[in-house]
């Protein structure tokens, strides 16, 4: 089972709304995605932290429907 | 023995645990690949759990740090992170640092 980027990005920003999103994907098969998150509320959390968060929005796909996201987060530079 | 108590015991008793897809030997998984290459690149001695050898380990171990994907690193008991961050961390020379820090031995970066 597949996601398209589109609905990826949503889950994101619905649980992360001051992130902004760059979905890559890798494979062109609908399963294999790469995706950078920055987010201001990203700021003060260690990259643990912040990749929760990200899963967190994702609900429960990741390791399921989605099974390859590689995932960078940051903060926006000031 | 329940799977969390195993987990707790292996993660508290090795100083470096790497829960992956297959083994350091035969990686089942890229993701997983990754940060086996990382760490035999970085000389640090670990123990690999291969998850598919067991459902109840695979699923207790997203449930123990309650983080979604394999592969996990342990280190000192503490969840490091995932293939990206230990990635980022390793290019970063954070991850090396980090195990200095933990009294971990590390090789030097060996020339480019």
């Amino acid at each position: 089972m597949a996601m398209n980027a589109n609905e990826i990005e949503q889950l994101i920003k619905s649980g992360i709304p001051d992130a902004e999103i760059t979905i890559r994907d890798l494979a062109g098969d609908g399963d294999h995605y790469a995706a950078t998150v920055i987010a201001e509320s990203f700021r003060g959390k260690t990259r643990v932290q912040q990749h929760k968060l990200v899963y967190d929005a994702l609900k429960g796909q990741m390791g399921g429907a989605l099974h390859a996201l590689a995932l960078q987060t940051g903060t926006p530079e000031r | 023995m329940a799977i969390d108590q195993f987990i707790d015991n292996e993660v508290k008793s090795n100083d470096v645990v790497l829960f992956m897809k297959g083994t350091p030997q035969f990686p089942m998984c890229g993701f997983s690949g990754q940060v086996v290459q990382i760490l035999d690149y970085l000389g640090v001695p670990y123990k690999g759990l291969n998850v598919l050898d067991s459902d109840d380990l695979r699923n207790g171990i997203k449930t123990y740090s309650n983080w979604p994907t394999i592969p996990q690193l342990y280190v000192k008991g503490e969840f490091v992170g995932g293939c990206d961050i230990i990635r980022e961390m390793f290019q970063a020379g954070e991850l090396q640092s980090l195990l200095k820090d933990k009294g971990l031995p590390v090789k030097d970066s060996a020339p480019a």
